[in-house]
């Protein structure tokens, strides 16, 4: 509830943090700070509460700061066997994931990030704190400002609170290379976490109980390896899924492809993609009205 | 009928292009008066479009004739989402009910809005692939009701609720402008109108086409039932298994009056002198599959589990499925009417809540029957009556104000799946603080400023934005 009597102190003192006036940007782990171009100089930076309030392991939910990093979040949840699919590097933290809204490596397998997330706390430009979600593994109570949140790059709010879904870590995590047609792996394997492909060369992520692994494994001639390659971090493309098997004959520079996903890792920037005018002014309604003066994250854009 | 002059013109104009499917007879705006839920309303047009552009076309004439719409799929909805208020035009999507794309390389099918889901998935079936979500009322309910409000079902456990199973949605918006809201991409650039059109109960828009993404059929599914002689054993059980790192494809619980009745009705051989029984199901790989199974019993076991019983094979399992989503309608086998409630308390709390529900219609002097989603924490109390019993239905209603007011006092939400439609609109506040609201109507109103899209669902009257974005509002008033 978000009734002032239940709303955390920390959430409450970042709420006067953010204040009322003056441009002001959340920090995160800066490991995507470059994502929508930095905000204009003079921007007041502010950093979210950190810790995690709450860890019900049998409600497999998780209570927790917007400034907390997956480190801290990911050594939690391990202690209980448990996990949040995100894969991004441990000084990352939730809230500025969320605010950028990749998803990890393994969506293949448990999808989009933004589905983890059942509720968001978040201060909005008059400095008052907004509620949306609820903290219950289901919930379709009111507008889904959640997913409206994740990917909107604090344009907002700030996040200053969010609870998550977890999940159990899979008993076995292995990884296997081999020089294969993606698509006839990804057609053969049944939910593999990961595909990956550089054109020439095969990835795979499989999860499970350890006969099952070895049972997917064994469909194809893999080779096992420690983990999945270093991945290009200039830009990333999302197509299609089924557009990567042309891909590979339009492309010169190096990349790696997320199979059945569509995500290509480009060494350098991805071309901005197009949206559509209808899209735009939409977006640019909400802007309007969420963030009128925009002092949240000036300077960053979303919409471009 | 109507009457009015201008609603006249409005008519004839939506026939020059509907012809024979705007309609205004008595007896068909009668069968538009309801949905699942038993509040009726009035509508005033009915027309059936069988595209886009004929959906344009109606939203545009309404619009010239300042007549709010709203959007009906199967009305199959619990809360009161697709009763008419405000004398809208309806605009039933039943003859928008084409399957447009299977493309099994993008795992997607586009589908039109009154494609009924279980259709969907029998249509996808001999490819290996379904449609996730998978309500009970999946034979009738349309994809576009799903859309609608973000629905759920018994596999939504480990799979997600619709929201996470839909790519892009043609949308056409209240100001007849056709949008595509998301796409095939995994990163759809800019802000996620997808996710927010989702579940918003047609307050944004109709839905037109959906791009719906495929699961995977499992290559072995085991469904279990598990019998307790008393309900606590049973709800712990439920914590118990999620806590032991295991997720299972769907976790079902059903009380003792439940499952008296489905029995009677489907014959599946449910232990009628169970206190309740829990069906398991669990799906993917054969190895994962059985360490599953090992995990139930062991589990069980723990908590004084009278029988496990194994579905030896799919007709089994399909009998043990049947009984459950046909609870429902064998309530009428005690009782000529139900209400069923939908409120989600985390799985902790499942037992509190569940015997709050007992004291709660034994005081409103009311049958209860509780067949539910355990594993997700989703209560399903169903409240069984007579209509013809005098005062029943205040009696009903403020039973089932009780029970959601239990569920938020124990740390729960006021829907799971069905949505607040009108039947929970007023109960917002429970959850929600006036700016909490606001700033939903703010979202709200940047689909829809003048509020023709099924108008007066989801937020209680007053919870305007003006309301608390003014300078007048004192510092720290609703933080």
């Amino acid at each position: 509830m978000s009734r002032v009597e239940d709303i955390d102190q920390e959430v409450l003192e970042f709420a006067k943090i953010v204040g009322k006036s003056g441009p002001v940007t959340v920090v995160g782990g800066r490991t995507q700070w470059a994502v929508g171009g930095p905000p204009e100089p003079g921007t007041r930076e502010v950093r979210a509460p950190a810790g995690i309030w709450s860890h019900e392991p049998e409600e497999m939910t998780v209570r927790c700061g917007g400034g907390t990093t997956l480190g801290e979040l990911s050594e939690q949840l391990a202690h209980h066997g448990q996990m949040v699919p995100f894969d991004m590097p441990a000084e990352a933290t939730v809230g500025g994931v969320l605010a950028v809204g990749h998803s990890g490596l393994r969506r293949l397998r448990y999808g989009d990030i933004r589905d983890f997330v059942l509720q968001i706390r978040h201060v909005d430009h008059t400095g008052q704190i907004v509620s949306s979600g609820g903290p219950t593994v289901k919930n379709v109570s009111g507008y889904d400002l959640c997913r409206l949140m994740v990917g909107s790059l604090g344009k907002f709010g700030c996040i200053a609170e969010v609870t998550l879904r977890c999940l159990p870590i899979p008993a076995i995590t292995r990884w296997f290379t081999g020089i294969l047609d993606p698509f006839e792996v990804h057609n053969q394997l049944y939910r593999p976490s990961s595909i990956l492909w550089d054109g020439n060369r095969v990835w795979v992520c499989i999860e499970g109980v350890l006969s099952d692994v070895a049972a997917q494994a064994a469909i194809f001639d893999f080779e096992e390896v420690a983990g999945p390659p270093s991945l290009p971090a200039g830009g990333r493309l999302a197509i299609e899924p089924k557009g990567l098997r042309t891909h590979k004959q339009e492309s010169d520079q190096s990349w790696i492809a997320e199979v059945g996903v569509g995500l290509i890792h480009t060494d350098l920037p991805a071309a901005q993609r197009h949206i559509n005018d209808v899209n735009v002014s939409l977006m640019e309604e909400l802007e309007e009205r969420l963030n009128p003066n925009n002092r949240l994250n000036p300077g960053r854009q979303v919409l471009i | 009928m109507v009457h009015k002059s201008a609603d006249k013109k409005l008519l004839s104009e939506l026939r020059s292009f509907l012809g024979d499917r705007a309609r205004d007879g008595d007896f068909e705006l009668g069968l538009y008066a309801k949905d699942g839920s038993v509040l009726k309303g009035d509508p005033m047009i009915v027309c059936l479009p069988t595209s886009t552009e004929e959906v344009q076309q109606i939203i545009l004439a309404c619009r010239r004739y300042d007549r709010p719409f709203l959007a009906r799929g199967s009305g199959t909805g619990l809360a009161g989402g697709a009763v008419p208020v405000g004398d809208p035009v309806v605009i039933a999507t039943a003859k928008m009910n084409k399957i447009l794309d299977i493309d099994i390389d993008n795992r997607i099918a586009w589908v039109e809005p009154g494609v009924l889901n279980l259709d969907l998935s029998r249509e996808l079936s001999p490819l290996g692939f379904h449609f996730a979500p998978d309500p009970s009322s999946q034979q009738v309910c349309s994809i576009g009701g799903n859309v609608a409000n973000n629905s759920g079902g018994p596999h939504c456990l480990a799979y997600g609720v619709t929201s996470a199973h839909v790519a892009a949605i043609e949308v056409v918006l209240p100001d007849g402008r056709v949008a595509l809201l998301g796409d095939l991409t995994a990163e759809s650039p800019g802000y996620d109108l997808r996710g927010l059109f989702i579940g918003s109960e047609g307050t944004m828009g109709v839905a037109t086409k959906v791009a719906v993404r495929l699961t995977p059929n499992p290559p072995e599914v085991r469904t279990l039932l598990l019998d307790f002689a008393d309900v606590r054993d049973g709800a712990a059980a439920v914590s118990s298994i999620i806590a032991n790192g295991l997720i299972p494809a769907a976790l079902e619980m059903m009380d003792q009056r439940a499952i008296e009745i489905v029995e009677a009705f489907v014959n599946a051989g449910y232990p009628t002198e169970a206190d309740a029984v829990l069906l398991v199901e669990l799906d993917g790989l054969p190895g994962g599959v059985e360490h599953g199974v090992e995990v139930v019993r062991a589990v069980a076991n723990r908590h004084q589990v009278g029988s496990v019983r194994v579905a030896a094979d799919d007709a089994e399992r399909a009998l043990l499925w049947k009984g459950r989503k046909n609870a429902f309608g064998a309530v009428a086998r005690i009782k000529p009417d139900y209400y069923l409630h939908d409120t989600v308390v985390p799985r902790g709390k499942l037992v509190e809540v569940l015997e709050k529900v007992y004291q709660i219609a034994d005081a409103y002097d009311l049958i209860a029957v509780n067949v539910f989603h355990a594993g997700d924490g989703n209560l399903h109390p169903i409240l069984a009556y007579d209509s013809e019993e005098k005062g029943v239905l205040e009696r009903v209603q403020a039973a089932g104000r009780a029970i959601v007011t239990a569920s938020i006092e124990a740390g729960g939400v006021l829907s799971g799946e069905h949505g607040i439609g009108l039947e929970k609109r007023d109960y917002m506040g429970m959850l929600f603080s006036a700016h909490d609201m606001a700033t939903q109507d703010l979202v709200r109103e940047a689909f829809d400023p003048d509020g023709f899209a099924n108008p007066l669902k989801v937020l209680p009257s007053g919870s305007r934005c003006s309301d608390s974005f003014g300078q007048h509002v004192p510092d720290g008033a609703w933080v």
